[in-house]
């Protein structure tokens, strides 16, 4: 994705003036912490993707990015400002998990209203154009269909021309092909120098659009990189194979992160694979069907939320549900 | 093209008053184009007062007076339900929605939507005001000077503003699908009680005595006494009635504002 931007430098080693900063942001509400000492710097131009299971603290860390609350511990700065400044949001283009805008009014009204609350906004038939919505400018709400409500949505937050793109969860509850259209319509805003923070909690899309990816889980950063160096992380290789050892014994080996059952065979997550293979095949000389390869995001993914916190089930569905569904 | 943090743009006073143009064009044709919205808070009273006012009050020897009367009762019942259905409705519906955290979450100032709405409200108000005089005037035969009509609109477009605060309140404090009903059970046994739909004389002497406890009842007053059916004198204690439900209701918007912003979200 790097050759989408300018400059080009590596997006972890960019030293621009950060538009966006989380500063050991932690929020609760009541007994349950949403938030827990959140950091996060975003350069002009990087994309960013905030990737967690349900529950993860994503939505929680984007409003507060809005400046819809505020963090009970830590900061939060948007473009070196307080986001409930009004003045800062002048910056700021959102897209919020909603579930309806008032659907009497059409396409053009709507973006008309979110138009005139900033400084300089870009041209509507511009807006419409690049969302794919021109045909149905003049259409309510209320008679669009599920893609181009989500569409209009994202109109509204580009509007503006913001620096900033704030997108939660821009493609939850789309079809695969308006996902693709609408990953293919974010694909082309990223040449224009604007930063984009999105949250998601599927690994595909994270891979997709961003240059970084920031793992959140119960509040955390779990960890953060490149889609790459998640990969190169400590759960790197996949070994899969077929044999009489039970999972007790591949749990004990040094490096282990994750053990999972997948009909005959068992997958094991792992820093490296070379010794689990040796002493595999010391131990049980018959295993078969022995495969070796590269974890995928899902499976680094699945291997860091185990290792760090006791496995739940909400987790591993969770996850487990996205690997089906990617 | 790279930008450089931008400095926040001053708000000027032209950039406000297209941004409230803007919106309150919007909340007005939201409205407009939703027929239920219309029908209830502009055909129903006007339904009610033709009824009641002109057809039924028409049937004594004082048809004029009745209907005169009526006029400004059915009128305050009429702006009542516009303030509460504008306001505390598509507050409850829009912020179900995410609509609200949406436009929070824009540069756009609170207080323009704040004053979008109340403008919306105040047309709605205004309109069923109008209709009801041209009713009245064309069936009913009812007379009014010009400095009748202007004090009949003027008292009750101002006495409708703390019911827009209400509005805002209750908004804020009940849900998308149990706001209208909520709304309606408190709106229309006050306006009953509050002797908006019959001669506060007329009714039972136990709600008599509960009347000048409600809002409704005080906005009545204020009407009444614009076409000179109730004593001047007591206008001020009506207008310092319906300022003490302005702030309470403020106090409760501000809570339930707060309540509801604090609420969890994923």
């Amino acid at each position: 994705m790097a050759h989408h931007f300018s400059p080009p430098a590596p997006a972890s080693r960019r030293p621009a003036t950060p538009v966006v900063a989380f500063e050991g942001a932690g929020h609760d509400y009541g007994r349950t912490v949403a938030l827990d000492g959140f950091d996060l710097r975003v350069a002009p131009g990087e994309v960013v993707a905030v990737l967690g299971p349900n529950g993860a603290g994503k939505t929680t860390a984007m409003h507060a990015l809005m400046g819809l609350l505020s963090p009970k511990r830590g900061r939060v700065l948007l473009r070196g400002r307080d986001p409930r400044d009004r003045a800062a949001r002048e910056g700021l283009g959102a897209m919020l998990q909603i579930s309806g805008v008032p659907e009497t009014l059409t396409v053009r009204e709507h973006l008309r209203c979110f138009a005139a609350t900033y400084p300089a906004p870009l041209p509507l038939a511009d807006v419409l154009e690049r969302v794919g919505l021109t045909e149905v400018a003049d259409r309510p709400y209320g008679k669009l269909s599920g893609g181009q409500r989500q569409r209009l949505h994202l109109a509204i937050a580009l509007v503006g021309d913001p620096e900033v793109l704030v997108l939660d969860e821009p493609t939850t509850g789309l079809d695969a092909a308006s996902r693709r259209a609408l990953w293919s319509i974010l694909r082309a805003l990223l040449d224009r120098g604007r930063a984009i923070v999105l949250t998601t909690h599927d690994l595909i899309e994270a891979d997709a659009l961003a240059d970084r990816i920031v793992l959140l889980h119960h509040g955390r950063v779990l960890a953060e990189g490149t889609p790459a160096e998640i990969k190169a992380g400590t759960a790197s290789r996949r070994v899969r194979v077929v044999s009489r050892l039970d999972d007790a014994w591949f749990r004990a080996r040094p490096g282990v992160a994750s053990v999972r059952r997948d009909g005959q065979a068992v997958e094991v997550l792992c820093a490296s694979a070379e010794p689990l293979v040796l002493e595999l095949l010391r131990a049980d000389p018959d295993a078969r069907d022995l495969e070796v390869g590269g974890a995928s995001l899902e499976d680094a993914f699945l291997a860091l939320t185990q290792r760090t916190v006791p496995p739940t089930r909400a987790v591993l569905a969770s996850a487990a549900g996205q690997a089906v569904a990617a | 093209m790279i930008r450089a943090v931008g400095t926040p743009t001053r708000l000027t006073f032209a950039r406000v008053a297209r941004m409230l143009g803007v919106e309150t064009a919007a909340e007005l044709l939201k409205h407009l184009r939703l027929p239920i919205y219309a029908i209830s808070t502009i055909a129903f009273p006007l339904m009610f007062y033709v009824i009641f006012g002109i057809t039924i009050g028409g049937q004594g020897e004082n048809a004029v007076g009745v209907a005169t009367y009526l006029l400004a009762t059915y009128g305050a019942f009429g702006v009542i339900g516009a303030a509460l259905f504008s306001f505390g409705v598509s507050v409850a519906v829009e912020r179900a929605q995410g609509w609200m955290r949406l436009k929070r979450a824009s540069p756009l100032p609170g207080a323009v939507t704040v004053v979008a709405k109340l403008a919306n409200a105040l047309l709605f108000a205004a309109a069923v005001v109008a209709v009801m005089l041209l009713a009245g005037t064309l069936l009913g035969g009812v007379r009014l000077t010009a400095g009748e009509t202007l004090a009949l609109f003027g008292s009750l477009l101002l006495g409708a503003l703390p019911f827009c605060v209400l509005g805002q309140a209750l908004g804020y404090a009940l849900g998308p699908n149990s706001a209208p009903v909520v709304i309606n059970l408190a709106y229309l046994p006050m306006a009953f009680a509050s002797g908006l739909w019959l001669p506060i004389d007329q009714l039972p002497g136990f709600v008599q005595g509960v009347a000048p406890w409600l809002p409704a009842y005080h906005l009545g007053q204020l009407a009444l006494a614009s076409v000179g059916f109730a004593p001047a004198d007591a206008v001020l204690g009506h207008v310092l009635a319906l300022l003490a439900t302005a702030a309470l209701a403020a106090v409760a918007a501000v809570v339930a504002y707060r309540r509801a912003s604090l609420a969890t979200y994923g």
